[in-house]
């Protein structure tokens, strides 16, 4: 790992992630970490045909999950796009649940019902992963105004926050426009975060949305208050986006995110990556978030060494391998799942050949 | 290990309406239009339960676009009475996260041929979300507006969606054909912990009746004998049971008694009671206001050829609208949709067979 490699070296202005303490920034670099290898053993079980269907990986853009789920309540929604193992890991779900869900297993987060693209978890305020892209921008929107409204109008709870992730492929959709005029339009305090790779699938940005180099003219279009966010470095993550959930929380209005990151690996495992070089990839992983809080806490903070790292990576790999034992060894959901979860009240003759039940309890209730 | 435990978002843990007790009659003299029977059951499940709100457009200060909605907002104010621009994807997509969240929303469309631009979230998220989360979320939403052709409105504008609809699993469909059911059923569809698309007719929305003042809860899945006779089973659903009783009335006159049924839910639909009816009458016709292929005239058929094939003593019949766009001409349209003229036809072709 390159220990030289920091962000902040030689910026001395006082910065808000000043204030974390090393145990929430080791806390960080250890999710980032989880997520790094837990994606690693997630291709090495794709290829082994241990999974199946579409799966997206999330290597290369750790700094925006962990720093901006970092940044809110636990209590505070989340609902994201197809590429998601990675934050239903920063919020909080257990890696066995995750992996057994990719092996389609009853153990898994959806009981083996969803797969790689719908990660649900309940307890952690996770509302999926959604497999259409832009789908999930309408129900971002949604969960904001419950939340709203729950404070507003049931006198229950306090105020919150929403969090919707999108990548820039879903910029496009009318779903997203639609979605960020009623945010506006109704003052609901969703946080669009724009995780911009820079490709729309194997589409570069440019070629797939107009005035692609100032996407925050179309939150400023709305009216909603816009940002750009330097993603690889997680501490930079912080000092910006803290600050704007703050304000939205406080104001109880939406905001919108240009969070530039990169991911490693092609749109989803089948994708040869014929759109971009090698030296595109290098040039990024060079400015890799790990390696870049790594460094900061070792020589900036002195609170991790070699050692120390070298154990907290080993620990890891071995709850990862747990992980995927797990999920090797977990059940394969009965035949009469197929008929159980369509309708929370089964009734007589819903269809001509399927007898609705309530089957299992999922694992995460 | 998992245990079998109840599902979480079963009706165990949400309160239902008592079913077993008897509905209110439905003769009597408190005449109210549809419109006011369907504002009736919302305001009451809204007074009821804090976490429903109507969304949709032009529902609060133009007070309804066909005022199914007048005056609510009065009541409710503009938090739970809200209004939306046109942007059904949108608004219909927002409500989704708010049911998963918690609320119980209720989505009026102004037709639901508007409904189409909104078929992610209404087909491809809401029926699913219970399914694909193993059972963590479910989407408690009513889907409620205008179906079916209205007054020369065009192929756009006219569309039955029930055909198209109803094959998702997941959801439940309701379509009443009078104010008494429409309340009653709309009360259920918003106390059901289920997504309901629930299809009004805006030729109906002016129709009078005796509506109890008291909410009641029509128990889905349970079809309405309209009016009994031995000579042909006449099934339908929504406003061509109207035709229907039109047209049985006709045929009683020429000495053919016809066993009306009134489906009232699509998904569940009472085959029970199909089943009954055909096995006293040997023969069926269905009407049914949307296109003849893989629509519910179909299925009805499929199921009565599954399950009684050996009481019919003429093949079923249907008769939807015709198989074509919908037309713009008064005469047009009239000849396209079912009408008592030509369900009366049609079951005196099976009856004279």
């Amino acid at each position: 790992m390159p220990q030289s490699a920091t962000a902040s070296t030689g910026n001395s202005k006082p910065r808000l992630s000043d204030e974390l303490s090393n145990d929430r920034l080791l806390e960080w670099l250890r999710s980032m970490q989880l997520i790094r290898e837990f994606e690693t053993r997630t291709m090495q079980a794709y290829q082994q045909a241990k999974i199946g269907g579409f799966c997206h990986i999330y290597s290369g853009q750790e700094a925006c999950a962990v720093g901006t789920i970092g940044s809110v309540n636990h209590d505070d929604p989340v609902v994201l796009a197809y590429r998601d193992h990675g934050h239903a890991l920063a919020r909080g779900m257990d890696p066995k649940a995750c992996m057994a869900e990719m092996f389609g297993k009853l153990e898994g987060c959806a009981k083996g019902k969803g797969g790689s693209m719908h990660m649900f978890d309940k307890p952690n305020w996770l509302f999926g992963g959604h497999g259409i892209v832009g789908a999930q921008t309408p129900l971002g929107a949604g969960l904001a105004f419950a939340a709203r409204y729950e404070w507003e109008v049931m006198n229950k709870g306090g105020k919150k926050v929403a969090l919707c992730y999108l990548g820039d492929g879903a910029i496009d959709q009318g779903a997203f426009f639609e979605a960020l005029n009623l945010a506006a339009l109704y003052s609901i305090p969703v946080i669009y975060i724009i995780e911009n790779n820079g490709y729309s699938m194997g589409t570069a940005i440019h070629r797939h949305s107009a005035n692609s180099e100032n996407l925050l003219a179309r939150g400023e279009a709305f009216g909603i208050k816009s940002v750009k966010i330097d993603g690889l470095d997680i501490l930079n993550v912080y000092d910006q986006f803290k600050p704007l959930v703050d304000e939205c929380r406080d104001l109880q209005r939406p905001a919108f995110v240009d969070f530039k990151t990169y991911r490693y690996q092609g749109h989803s495992m089948s994708d040869p990556q014929k759109y971009r070089t090698k030296e595109e990839v290098d040039q990024f992983k060079e400015k890799d978030s790990i390696a870049n809080l790594l460094g900061h806490l070792m020589n900036e903070r002195d609170a991790i060494n070699e050692d120390s790292w070298k154990a907290m990576r080993k620990e890891i790999q071995e709850e990862v391998r747990e992980a995927v034992q797990f999920a090797e060894n977990a059940t394969d959901p009965d035949i009469e799942e197929l008929y159980t979860d369509v309708y929370a009240n089964p009734q007589p003759n819903l269809s001509p050949t399927a007898e609705y039940k309530h089957g299992a309890k999922n694992p995460l209730l | 290990m998992i245990t079998a435990d109840l599902h979480p978002a079963s009706i165990e843990n949400v309160p239902q309406p008592d079913f077993s007790k008897p509905l209110p009659p439905r003769e009597g003299d408190r005449i109210i239009q549809f419109r006011e029977a369907l504002k009736e059951a919302m305001s009451h499940e809204m007074r009821q339960d804090e976490r429903v709100f109507l969304i949709g457009e032009e529902v609060a200060e133009y007070n309804g676009a066909y005022k199914v909605s007048q005056g609510m907002l009065d009541e409710f104010g503009p938090k739970r009475i809200i209004d939306s621009p046109i942007s059904e994807n949108g608004f219909a997509g927002m409500c989704t996260g708010a049911a998963m969240y918690g609320l119980r929303p209720i989505v009026e469309f102004m037709s639901w041929s508007f409904s189409l631009v909104a078929a992610d979230p209404i087909l491809n998220n809401v029926p699913k979300m219970l399914y694909m989360s193993g059972g963590q979320w479910g989407c408690p939403i009513v889907f409620r507006g205008n179906d079916g052709a209205g007054g020369q409105l065009g192929s756009t504008h006219s569309w039955c969606v029930e055909g198209l609809f109803a094959n998702v699993p997941g959801m439940k469909m309701a379509i009443p054909s009078n104010p008494y059911d429409a309340k009653g059923l709309l009360a259920t569809a918003i106390a059901d912990p289920d997504p309901v698309f629930f299809l009004e007719s805006e030729r109906m929305l002016g129709d009078k009746a005796h509506v109890p003042e008291e909410q009641y809860y029509i128990p889905f899945g349970q079809a309405r004998v309209c009016r009994e006779g031995d000579a042909v089973t006449l099934v339908s659903f929504g406003r061509p049971v109207n035709f229907c009783i039109e047209a049985a009335e006709k045929l009683a006159a020429e000495g053919i008694e016809c066993d009306v049924l009134d489906m009232r839910t699509i998904r569940p639909l009472d085959i029970d009671s199909i089943i009954a009816s055909v096995k006293k009458t040997n023969r069926v016709v269905v009407v049914d206001q949307s296109w003849p292929f893989a629509g519910i005239s179909s299925e009805v058929i499929t199921q009565i050829c599954e399950r009684c094939f050996d009481w019919l003593d003429h093949q079923p019949v249907r008769v939807n609208t015709e198989d074509v766009p919908t037309p713009y001409a008064k005469g047009l349209e009239y000849a396209y949709l079912p009408n008592p003229e030509r369900i009366a036809e049609a079951v005196k072709n099976v009856v004279n067979a």
